[in-house]
């Protein structure tokens, strides 16, 4: 016991942390036990009897899929056209100097530092004032709008911390800018545009606030369970919370792996022989 | 001429010029890799902030089937915060509480995962972002069973009195403010994170050498070391959180909304939108004077 405690003397910033953690994956865990809830009634939030039924027809509730199918597909929309852009960007802001680069810098930074209240609103009024109908495209406008800024931080962090000598390297093997680029740069960068694309799909997938100023009657899955908590939320709506946990969790995971997997082949080069040949 | 004639040289500013039949191409470059998403953000962000401002000054009794006349109506602003000042400071006011809790949460947390974790350090920032793989709505919504009156939650606090036989947390104060909190505690610890993770660890080590007890070498090494995380966390926590309606409305009552349920139904539901506006307005003019306040007092060096 004393013993517990003297640990726990020592090691009570790491206790406190593991508590927070706790706190942070509470919910995580009650919407796991709830996707196997058989609720006893509509409203109900408790835990009343185990069941399978939700995860084997997750599509019981077929309106709920509707909107997640929506919502992916916006997702996808979204991020291929915030990724596209915001690698543009990413790269003439690092690796060029050019007038109104300050300026620019504000503009990409301000949307992050703005509530989405704000950004839902002035949109909204913008729509309206130009009688855009709103819907499907105006979310995709609107989420392309927020995710750009988070790419653009994202891409530009891989970029500033590549080494430039790599890309001159070749370019003193004769390769030309397009090669260097294809062959050099690109797989470099990579990382970088795959983390931006996986944030900005979660950040479009999971967005509530200004997409619920800007669809219309379009429902996206975030809508769906908005709607849904008035009127008392399907299980399966636990379900599609778990699955998303759980696939996020595991691409995350395996990408750790690779990585320490790629780590350790390259430790095991052996080292002067590679350092020779050049 | 020599391959090397054109290899661009350092962050992109040629140290000596590229040739001249190349020169006219660099120098549009940039230019043409900027023009869509600067030209996505000043359509879909800058001009929005415009019309929403034009907004807040249309005539306020217009509605939206008959349209609204420019009458730059200032007098929206003065009307808009004396029927709705409650829930303008309450969103402050929770939004701060909910800051001091998430800093005393998430102080430890980074710290523990910069400095602590040792080799399980990757894994247990993938545990702080995990959470947020799951539907913000959805996690609210666990709350409600967490908090609820029958839960194991309320029945041991009412156990050991914390709370009355009939307290309650889901639809109090508290019950929001916490939804608050956990909602947006990974933006505050992220960036903590990563200025403790610079933290040299043999400057504690010099500071406690030199008869500093912890307590002091916190507040004279670590502390401020660790200012820009702690700013930049600080700033991405209440920004979000003020604006928030969604604890609110899933963990409160009417009687705990905070701005952000008036302006959500001023524009959807009632439709009055020069009020909204107005709202929208003096909610981000208000967190940018917090946040104008806070940089000047923090100092901004270390930020921007």
């Amino acid at each position: 016991m004393s013993r517990v405690f003297r640990w726990f003397a020592r090691h009570w910033v790491m206790g406190v942390a593991m508590l927070v953690l706790g706190y942070l994956f509470l919910p995580i865990a009650v919407v796991g036990a709830l996707s196997f809830n058989r609720p006893s009634n509509r409203l109900s939030y408790d835990f009343h009897e185990f069941t399978l039924d939700n995860w084997r027809n997750p599509c019981a509730t077929s309106d709920m899929c509707d909107a997640v199918v929506r919502s992916v597909q916006i997702g996808f929309i979204a991020t291929v056209a915030a990724t596209a852009l915001g690698t543009l960007m990413a790269f003439a802001l690092v690796r060029h100097r050019f007038r109104g680069r300050s300026g620019l810098n504000v503009l990409i930074f301000l949307p992050m530092a703005t509530p989405e209240l704000v950004m839902g609103t002035s949109l909204l009024a913008l729509f309206v004032a130009g009688a855009v109908p709103l819907g499907f495209w105006t979310i995709v406008i609107a989420h392309v709008m927020f995710c750009l800024s988070f790419v653009v931080v994202t891409v530009k962090a891989r970029l500033t911390g590549m080494d430039r000598r790599l890309e001159e390297a070749a370019m003193d093997l004769y390769a030309s800018e397009w090669q260097t680029f294809r062959r050099i740069t690109l797989p470099l960068v990579l990382p970088g545009i795959v983390a931006a694309a996986l944030l900005a799909f979660s950040l479009s997938f999971d967005d509530f606030i200004i997409t619920n100023f800007n669809s219309g009657t379009t429902v996206t899955f975030p809508m769906y369970v908005w709607g849904a908590a008035q009127r008392g939320i399907p299980p399966q709506v636990n379900v599609i919370g778990t699955a998303m946990f759980a696939i996020a969790l595991l691409l995350v995971l395996a990408s750790m792996l690779r990585g320490r997997r790629a780590r350790r082949a390259a430790i095991a080069v052996p080292v002067p022989r590679a350092t020779s040949r050049s | 001429m020599s391959a090397l004639a054109h290899v661009p040289t350092g962050s992109g500013q040629p140290a000596s010029p590229p040739p001249t039949a190349r020169s006219g191409r660099y120098r549009l470059l940039p230019y043409l890799l900027l023009l869509p998403g600067a030209a996505w953000l000043f359509l879909f962000f800058a001009l929005p902030l415009v019309q929403l401002a034009a907004a807040s000054l249309y005539d306020p009794n217009g509605t939206l089937s008959t349209g609204y006349a420019m009458t730059w109506a200032f007098g929206n602003y003065p009307a808009a915060l004396q029927t709705y000042w409650p829930q303008f400071s309450r969103s402050f006011l929770y939004a701060g509480i909910a800051l001091v809790l998430a800093l005393l949460m998430g102080y430890p947390l980074a710290y523990a995962i910069a400095q602590k974790a040792g080799r399980w350090k990757n894994l247990l920032l993938v545990c702080v972002i995990a959470p947020m793989f799951t539907s913000f709505l959805v996690r609210t919504l666990a709350w409600k069973t967490i908090l609820s009156d029958n839960g194991w939650v309320v029945g041991l606090l009412r156990d050991v009195h914390l709370l009355g036989p009939d307290g309650r947390l889901l639809a109090t104060p508290i019950a929001v403010v916490l939804g608050l909190t956990y909602n947006f505690l990974p933006f505050l610890v992220l960036p903590l994170y990563a200025s403790l993770e610079r933290l040299d660890h043999r400057l504690l080590e010099a500071s406690s050498d030199l008869y500093a007890s912890p307590l002091k070498t916190f507040r004279r090494v670590t502390l401020p070391l660790s200012m820009p995380g702690l700013i930049a966390g600080t700033l991405l926590f209440f920004i979000p959180a003020t604006g928030d309606y969604i604890n609110a409305e899933l963990l409160g009552t009417p009687n705990q909304y905070m701005i952000g349920n008036v302006i959500d139904s001023a524009f959807l539901v009632r439709l009055d939108y020069p009020q909204g506006a107005a709202l929208s307005f003096l909610l981000m003019s208000a967190i940018l004077a917090v946040v104008f306040v806070y940089l000047r007092r923090a100092g901004t060096e270390e930020v921007l």
